[in-house]
């Protein structure tokens, strides 16, 4: 399927979903993020879509506010989209596992908890996955400082 | 004669720590086993010991810095690794590279293959226990380092790809020694089946073992050949090419069985295919430029690019968000060592202590790369 017919089957799932208008090679949503679990639920299971594929799950530090980036391709259909969400509040941020769809994120949502803080409702062992366990901070957000192990200029 | 069993002998699970010193876990992983016996119930990786953090440091480094710092994570795919970089940078740029460039990195991308593919197999004959394939592994692998050492000046952390092009041009000898090594190299791959293939204390301990079916593949995220040798066609230089492989003819090495054992065969026939893509490239690399000039200080456009790359272990990938500046504002590397690993405890749940050895010898993972 082509990027405006996947643009024009997802946008009647929700009014909150909005499209982006930069250009990327992909198509993006930005989905709230009550709505991520039943979107991503869809996404997977509508037979026109099939996105199994989850190859990259991203956590990232926008500055006013925390969230992670999807990247979702379909094996079958050979189509891709790229699904963002925020969590809204920087100091304690909590989203959606979508560990039950993608097994895969399991993995992944333990080094976004790791990196950035956020937690993940669901996720059966949510733990520091690269850092040892009493490491204080989260270190790929933007304003971590650390005297000891960082040059800060 | 009877089977004398003592049905009141009271056992209970302890753990066991595997690593991070270990001659099987090929690098510093620790697994953190449960068993009883000697069946495992239960395998947690404990990652974290390479963590050296090249996602927060490449976001305070220039672009030509970064891929120096993309070879130390996967260094049995080092150019590979510097490719990707280097080709995300030049599609953001909408800079044209010269088909010279692409030849050469695809034929160099394709030795770097067999070189990991060769220690791979080396290093799993000697978990297995037979310790001579790792000799004869390094014996044929030397070649190809010394190739990498006269056209790019290093063995293993090459460094040969700059955004734009190549950092000099083949030496003059690489041809010549790039058709003797494919010579060489096709007679020795028949040594290494008559060596290990075929032997029956090897079938029996990678037949049946660590079986991984296709739907767990694909959820799990898993690419390369443990991907492959589990039906999922994950080759990504057949979905989404790259370079020079929409102008060669290659197969991608498949099997439906999912077990060790097809994992290994997947990687002896990428072996084969390799050659066979070095050869159709080998004599025709066109002239031109080797580097296209580029600003001294790069500057990527506002906006989000991805770019993946198949590795000998599978699917890398780049994701940059660049806000206009001289260093990304996010860099993630998608590498497959990660989503490789997660996938051990949905394998090897209710096998042997020996089997988790054969299965870990072929999911061939790096720890740099899962680390990071």
């Amino acid at each position: 399927m082509t990027n405006q017919e996947i643009q024009n089957m997802v946008s009647g799932w929700s009014e909150n979903i909005e499209f982006s208008e930069e250009a990327s090679q992909f198509l993006n949503i930005t989905v709230s993020k009550d709505e991520l679990h039943r979107i991503c639920e869809k996404l997977k299971q509508t037979p026109e879509l099939d996105f199994d594929y989850l190859f990259c799950l991203t956590g990232m530090d926008w500055g006013e506010d925390l969230g992670v980036i999807y990247h979702l391709e379909s094996i079958q259909n050979k189509h891709e989209i790229v699904v963002k969400v925020k969590t809204g509040d920087r100091d304690n941020p909590t989203l959606d596992s979508v560990n039950e769809l993608w097994r895969t994120a399991e993995f992944h949502e333990m080094e976004v908890f790791d990196f950035f803080g956020i937690k993940f409702n669901n996720h059966p062992n949510l733990k520091r996955l690269f850092l040892p366990p009493e490491w204080e901070g989260f270190p790929l957000r933007k304003d971590y400082e650390d005297q000891a192990n960082m040059i800060i200029k | 004669m009877e089977k004398i069993v003592n049905s009141n002998l009271k056992t209970e699970e302890y753990f066991i720590n595997m690593g991070p010193q270990h001659p099987a876990t090929h690098g510093v992983l620790r697994l953190i086993l449960t068993i009883d016996g000697e069946i495992i119930k239960n395998v947690e990786p404990d990652l974290g010991y390479i963590h050296r953090s090249i996602e927060k440091m490449c976001e305070r480094d220039s672009y030509q810095q970064i891929v120096h710092l993309t070879d130390r994570m996967d260094y049995l795919s080092a150019h590979i690794n510097n490719e990707a970089v280097c080709l995300v940078v030049e599609n953001a740029l909408n800079l044209e590279v010269t088909d010279r460039v692409k030849v050469i990195r695809t034929i160099i991308a394709e030795l770097t293959r067999i070189s990991s593919h060769c220690l791979w197999w080396g290093v799993m004959g000697m978990d297995i226990g037979a310790l001579t394939t790792y000799f004869y592994a390094f014996r044929d692998r030397e070649m190809i380092n010394d190739i990498f050492e006269e056209t790019c000046g290093a063995r293993l952390t090459m460094n040969y790809n700059m955004p734009g092009g190549l950092m000099f041009d083949i030496h003059p000898n690489f041809i010549k020694r790039t058709k003797e090594f494919i010579a060489h190299f096709k007679t020795k791959i028949p040594e290494y089946d008559r060596l290990l293939t075929g032997n029956i204390i090897f079938q029996k301990r990678t037949k049946g073992i660590g079986v991984l079916t296709r739907e767990k593949a694909i959820s799990y995220g898993a690419s390369g050949p443990v991907a492959r040798a589990s039906g999922f066609a994950s080759d990504v230089r057949k979905r989404h090419p790259y370079s020079a492989y929409d102008r060669v003819e290659f197969n991608q090495a498949l099997s439906t069985e999912g077990d060790c054992f097809a994992r290994y065969s997947v990687r002896i026939q990428e072996m084969w295919e390799s050659m066979s893509i070095i050869e159709q490239l080998i004599d025709n690399i066109p002239e031109g430029e080797y580097q296209t000039k580029t600003n001294a200080v790069i500057k990527l456009p506002k906006g989000e690019y991805y770019q993946r790359v198949e590795t000998a272990r599978g699917e890398f990938g780049v994701y940059i968000l660049s806000t206009g500046t001289k260093s990304p504002y996010r860099l993630k590397f998608r590498s497959p060592g990660f989503s490789n690993i997660s996938l051990l405890n949905e394998i090897i749940v209710g096998g042997k202590i020996g089997d988790l050895v054969a299965t870990m010898a072929t999911i061939d993972i790096v720890v740099p790369d899962i680390d990071r």
